[in-house]
Order: structure tokens, then C-alpha cells, then sequence
């Protein structure tokens, strides 16, 4: 069976275990707002790319790259240009 | 800062291999015991690694099975050939053995009966298990909200929870359980027989009529292609979750 990168499409809900080492709290629920085309979408409804050494997600809307995040060895790289906004879920105190 | 307590990070937990049910000839489930286990949603999963006696290490998500319950905490997991981690799991793990795992994982692919409406779920291959979480909580909290299943599978022995799915539709009036066999099905065989297509989810799920939330899992092409007739019928693309596992599986 020959592997397309249609195949290695994932959802948001793939990267929660590596941003929930970066983030306090659930972040497949946070909204993120494309710096693209300005759709809001929670994480957890964003494609995944996730066959390069990092994982590359993108807007589903408008295929911008949104996020790229990598894991190394005691590191972690994150790149967030293509998202203008991140909004998350806190406790009230 | 009285929330940290509650959202701290996540940390990597020591798993204990309780038990190994086998499902069918390519599935097994584990149950397991984690110390500090903080409960979980139906419909999140795990990430489990696995460290070798060199260093290396290899990490898989896998989704959780069962509802939450105490410390006890189920996977079922599809060994898949040259696999890295899970003929390891399915295989060679014995109760007593431990490994680590982090979690729960994930709040969007998840439902616990809160958010209202018909549920209507699409499983393909072993893309059934955070749908069977789903549909385990739904029975065990008495939640009447009217449910839907569609199951792809290669064979009728390939169908994962077969028996407890029977059980399950035959004692509730409110849930539909349809399967579909893409590769082999027995004589008489009365579901469907072939790849989900649009016109098995308009006869299957239909319209979205009163606010259904619809949850989709298996291999990507899978999940588009439902989707996608989902989203034809009239669902709102909002209200169509969607957990890809990859090329692997049906």
C-alpha cells in the first residue's frame, strides 16, 4: 500500500500529550484564531501533520501552517506565527 | 493559585498490568492499575512510553476504553504487524509488569452526555474504542440521550466488543447499533457489506434533526470520507468530531 499524506493527516486531539507538557491545562479545548484567514477553531479541530520530526498543524479552513511543535531531548520547540490569538481555559480564583 | 493543584501539567504515571482480555484475534484489552490516576472523560486517551534498556524510547496514544473508575484503567489496543510498541503490550506485557503512561488526554473528542442531543458515532476498526467509552458511560449513568452507532470492520471476527454491543442494543430501545464488513461477511450475513459510502450514513445516522453531535474514528481516509457525508446530510461541521488515527487499521 503506497503512503500518501492524506494518510498522515491527524486532528489536534494527536498533539494534546505535548502541549499539556507546555500548557497547564486541556489544550485540545483552547481556540485558537488563524493569523491567516481569522477562523476560530478549538485545537482539538485543527489538522495535524504530524510525519516530520515535529508535528506541523494547520488551518482546515485555509490550510495556513498555524503551529509547528518539536520534541527533543529535554526540549521542546514551539512556534507559533500563524496564530494571532490563543485563547485558553482558566479556573476563576 | 487554588487551580494548579487541579490543572497541573501533565506527568508521565506508572501503569500495572492487572489483566489481558483478548477481544479478537488482533486486539486485546489491558487492564491496568495506575496509582494517582485522576479519572478520566469517555472518548480521551492515553500516551504510553515505553524505554528500553539502551534508552530508547517509543511513545503511542491509545484511547481509553471505559468509563472512569477509580485507579482501574482500560485500553484496548490493535497489535499491528512490525509494530514498536504494541506487540509489546499485546504480547509480551505480563500482570505485574509496569510502564508509564500520561493522561487523560484530550477534551474535545469527548462526551459525557452534557453536551445534549442525539449521539450519533462512526467507528472504523478499532476506532470503536473511545466510542465504546462513549456508549459504556451512556448505559452505566442511565443517560437516555438517543445513540447511534455504525461500525466498519474487515470481518465479523474482527469486530471488536461484539457481544457487549448486541447486549447493549438489545436491552435499550435507544440505541442502533449497525455493522458494516468491508472484506469477508458469513453466509446470511444481514448488515451491510461494503466501505461506509454516503448513502450507508443517510440510511444508518440520517439528519442531524434537533442538534446530534456526531463522533468519527479510525484510519484517515476513513474519517474524511465520513465526515464528509456527515456534513452533506446537514450536520454542522462543528457538531462532527473527528480522531484520525493514521494509514493503520481497516
Amino acid at each position: 500500500m503506497s503512503m500518501e499524506s492524506a494518510d498522515l493527516k491527524l486532528d489536534g486531539n494527536a498533539i494534546g500529550g505535548l502541549l499539556g507538557e507546555v500548557f497547564v491545562g486541556e489544550l485540545t479545548v483552547a481556540r485558537s484564531t488563524c493569523g491567516s484567514c481569522g477562523a476560530v477553531r478549538e485545537i482539538g479541530a485543527l489538522a495535524v501533520y504530524a510525519h516530520a520530526p515535529g508535528a506541523v498543524v494547520r488551518c482546515p479552513g485555509c490550510d495556513a501552517v498555524l503551529l509547528r511543535v518539536a520534541r527533543g531531548e529535554s526540549r521542546i520547540w514551539l512556534d507559533l506565527q500563524g496564530v494571532s490569538c490563543l485563547e485558553l481555559r482558566v479556573p476563576d480564583d | 493559585m487554588a487551580g494548579a493543584a487541579v490543572l497541573g501539567r501533565l506527568t508521565w504515571l506508572l501503569a500495572e498490568l492487572v489483566e489481558l482480555v483478548p477481544e479478537t484475534p488482533r486486539v486485546t484489552s489491558l487492564v491496568l492499575h495506575v496509582p494517582g490516576w485522576p479519572g478520566h472523560r469517555p472518548g480521551q486517551h492515553v500516551d504510553v512510553r515505553l524505554t528500553a534498556e539502551d534508552g530508547y524510547q517509543a511513545q503511542r496514544s491509545y484511547s481509553l476504553a471505559a468509563p472512569a473508575n477509580g485507579e482501574r484503567v482500560v485500553l484496548t489496543v490493535e497489535e499491528l504487524e512490525d509494530g514498536e510498541v504494541s506487540p509489546f503490550l499485546t504480547e509480551e506485557l505480563r500482570p505485574g509488569d509496569r510502564f508509564e503512561l500520561r493522561g487523560p488526554i484530550g477534551g474535545y473528542f469527548v462526551w459525557d452526555g452534557s453536551i445534549g442531543g442525539r449521539l450519533s458515532l462512526v467507528a472504523g476498526g478499532s476506532g470503536v474504542v473511545p466510542l465504546m467509552a462513549m456508549l459504556r458511560h451512556r448505559g452505566a449513568a442511565g443517560v437516555e440521550t438517543p445513540a447511534t452507532l455504525l461500525y466498519s470492520s474487515r470481518t465479523l471476527d474482527d469486530v471488536i466488543y461484539r457481544e457487549e454491543l448486541d447486549r447493549l442494543a438489545g436491552a435499550d430501545p435507544a440505541l442502533t447499533v449497525a455493522h458494516t464488513l468491508t472484506r469477508q461477511h458469513p453466509d446470511g450475513w444481514q448488515g451491510y457489506a461494503r466501505r461506509i459510502d454516503a448513502e450507508m450514513l443517510a440510511e444508518v445516522i440520517g439528519s442531524p434533526d434537533g442538534g446530534a453531535t456526531a463522533f468519527v474514528c479510525g484510519p484517515t481516509r476513513f474519517v474524511e470520507v465520513a465526515a464528509d457525508s456527515l456534513v452533506g446530510l446537514g450536520y454542522d461541521p462543528s457538531r462532527v468530531r473527528t480522531e484520525r488515527f493514521g494509514p493503520s487499521g481497516s
